[in-house]
């Protein structure tokens, strides 16, 4: 399952790290960040809850860069 | 400008003025000191938190740590060397957030101005209850709904007109400033503007599946195909942080220590200082942000002008295409065939056209259905039994028990039946009866008006070589082919044949040679896939051509190939020369930094002040109007 978030990130590299670490975290079985249009598209594992999956996203992703936002 | 910006404008002035009045100001020293170290809390206090975070996380590359270094180190050696000038450290942070700001806000402005650029999406549909029309969110439209659209709003959601008449201006969705004409029982599709007339609308898809929606969602994904060049620049992000972070380590501990070794003096604060300004330049920003700015900037300014690209690796492999492989039928010409003669037939020239019409009349082939207007009448698909279509030849059946066979002379060939040849170009369908000749009808494609030029101008913006296929006869194809300045053809081609030639051509390149094959994408699906790019034309409204095509043009006009291959030189022209200039700044910086010629400030310059001059390049991509 794919779903796309709203982000928000202030520049350009700290929402190329983003989406290194959200392909890192469990359940995540693929994601793309936009830094121009400030989406966030994650591909889900089958089964995966992706409310759940998101709240360890943000978590992994507030860690790399402090001031992101998804909005789920 | 967002509340974030504004706060850190108000910051950034704050603390511009209090370094102005420190350098005015001959305050004694301990004063002076205790104003930039304020100076220096106003401008960099948050750079100083996110810096203390990421090291709780164990992220030592992170950019704002690196500033903190960079700066705090500074300070520390203006303590050490007991100078009292803090003004670099601080001038420094200062900078570093003015560029942050700039940027932030070079590249809000930009995501704008490309956005509004492709705004199209209609905010309302109007649905008309108790004779009052209430406006509600166009999701919410069930299909089969009854809309109203207004003169001067936007047709919301595709359908068909059941009342008025008017003309739409179709430009927001082609590029095309002609406006259209519709009157109730055409076909509409969203994201037209009604310009005249009040119409009301039969809604045939769910806004989700209508035109417009279709086309925001391709743009706006389009960059998450990442091109060659911005894997490139994230690989390259990747390693070039720690490698210049490293270096700087190295920089502050190995000169000193040969230098110890050698005798002399070790000198550890210049080296320090020159470490330093290491780190000030080791954030890969520009590159980071300008180049996939730049594509989104030309898929944008591209979508603007009807060419849609799918996304930013089928932009740079349009600029390579030396090498256009065109599908005849609907793309250089019409696809709108007119029966122009019916000889040497035995029977009335009505009763063979009925002939080949029936026998035709389950095939959707753009000949069939012109068989089938020419006659004009409503067929009794009851007359017509066993029919049976043999690709690339034509069709065989019965009609009212009679055994009719009409197609080319391949057909007649196998067969068996003896055919006449026609000396007029056009395709030729023989027509036999009972296994008896019953003549041929003639039918003939017009070309399309722009075609000529379209392939000067393809000429013109360099390619090589320009192929034509069809399944069409040989002469039908040399006469187009000749007309157009074609120099290549191949001529009476099955459906697999098309594919076959198009992987001998994709061979026959050289290198980095691209090949792209235009298509009406309706029945060339395969081969739009096989090509390095396919081209789909002419694919308003036509969902299997977006679904097959890297590319399509919004509407029918040939012109546009060539413009699109301009857009996308362009575009990667400006990637090739962000990634030169900040590549060639940041190691100049890095090289003269590391010699001592540089100073800090000539780092910050190289960090903030290419990424927004890169930020500005990339912009231009989206100017391709008058290309």
């Amino acid at each position: 399952m794919k779903k796309t978030y709203k982000i928000e990130v202030d520049c350009a590299n700290c929402a190329n790290l983003m989406e290194d670490t959200t392909r890192k975290v469990a359940g995540v079985a693929g994601a793309t960040v936009n830094f121009i249009t400030q989406k966030m598209t994650v591909e889900f594992e089958e089964g995966q809850d992706p409310k759940t999956v998101m709240k360890d996203v943000l978590k992994a992703c507030k860690k790399v860069e402090p001031d992101c936002e998804i909005e789920f | 400008m967002s509340k974030k910006q504004k706060k850190m404008l108000i910051r950034i002035i704050i603390a511009s003025l209090l370094m102005i009045l420190l350098n005015v100001l001959k305050l004694p020293k301990a004063v002076s000191a205790a104003g930039y170290l304020v100076t220096y809390l106003v401008i960099g206090w948050d750079i100083l938190r996110k810096a203390w975070k990421g090291v709780l996380n164990r992220r030592p590359f992170d950019e704002c740590f690196l500033m903190a270094v960079a700066t705090l180190g500074a300070i520390g050696l203006a303590v050490y060397e007991r100078s009292g000038d803090y003004n670099e450290a601080v001038a420094v942070m200062l900078f570093y957030q003015i560029g942050e700001f700039f940027q932030s806000y070079a590249v809000g402005r930009s995501r704008r101005n490309i956005t509004e650029l492709m705004d199209i999406r209609p905010d309302y549909a109007n649905i008309e209850r108790d004779g009052a029309l209430e406006q509600v969110d166009p999701d919410e439209v069930e299909i089969g709904t009854v809309i109203v659209v207004q003169p001067g709003e936007k047709v919301p959601i595709d359908g068909t007109v059941i009342e008025g008449s008017s003309t739409l201006n179709t430009s927001a969705l082609t590029g095309e400033s002609v406006p259209r004409e519709c009157r109730a029982g055409d076909e509409i599709i969203s994201g037209c503007i009604n310009l005249t007339g009040v119409l009301k609308i039969r809604t045939t898809k769910e806004f989700g599946e209508s035109t417009v929606s279709k086309i925001l969602e391709l743009v706006e994904n389009a960059s998450s195909r990442k091109s060659r060049s911005e894997e490139f620049i994230s690989r390259f992000a990747r390693v070039y942080t720690p490698a210049v972070v490293y270096s700087a380590l190295a920089l502050a501990i190995l000169p000193p220590l040969v230098r110890l070794v050698a005798g002399m003096p070790a000198d550890w604060n210049i080296w320090i200082y020159r470490a330093l300004t290491f780190l000030v330049i080791s954030c890969p920003c520009a590159l980071v942000i300008s180049i996939p700015l730049s594509f989104f900037a030309g898929i944008g300014g591209a979508s603007h002008e009807g060419v849609l690209i799918k996304g930013s690796n089928y932009l740079e492999t349009l600029s390579q295409v030396k090498t256009v492989v065109f599908d005849k039928t609907g793309t250089l010409t019409k696809g709108v065939f007119e029966v122009s003669g019916v000889h040497h037939s035995p029977l009335e020239d009505a009763e063979l056209l009925e002939l080949a019409a029936l026998v035709e009349c389950a095939s959707s082939h753009p000949i069939s259905r012109s068989l089938q207007r020419a006659h004009g009448k409503e067929i009794d698909r009851g007359r017509v039994a066993d029919i049976e279509e043999i690709s690339g030849e034509g069709v065989v059946g019965r009609v009212d028990g009679r055994p009719v066979a009409a197609g080319n002379d391949k057909l007649m060939k196998r067969l068996g039946i003896a055919w006449q040849d026609c000396r007029s170009v056009g395709t030729v369908i023989h027509i036999a009866v009972d296994g008896a000749y019953a003549g041929h009808i003639v039918i003939s494609d017009l070309e399309k008006p722009n075609v000529k030029e379209a392939i000067r101008a393809l000429r013109d913006a360099g390619i090589r070589r320009i192929i034509m296929l069809t399944g069409d006869a040989e002469k039908v194809a040399s006469h187009v082919a000749a007309d157009l300045g074609i120099d290549e053809y191949h001529a009476q081609l099955l459906p697999g044949d098309k594919v076959d030639l198009v992987e001998r051509f994709l061979a026959e390149q050289s290198g980095r040679e691209k090949l792209a094959f235009v298509g009406d994408g309706i029945n060339d699906a395969p081969v739009l896939s096989r090509a390095d790019i396919g081209i789909a034309m002419g694919a308003l409204g036509s969902d299997a051509a977006i679904e097959a095509a890297d590319i399509v043009l919004m509407d029918d006009d040939p012109m546009k190939i060539a413009k699109g291959i301009r857009i996308s030189r362009k575009c990667i022209r400006i990637v090739y020369e962000n990634i030169v200039f900040a590549l060639a700044v940041k190691f100049g910086c890095l090289i003269l930094g590391a010699l001592g010629i540089a100073n800090m400030w000539a780092a910050i310059f190289a960090d903030v002040g290419v990424m927004v001059i890169a930020v500005l390049n990339a912009i231009r991509a989206l100017r391709v109007k008058n290309l």
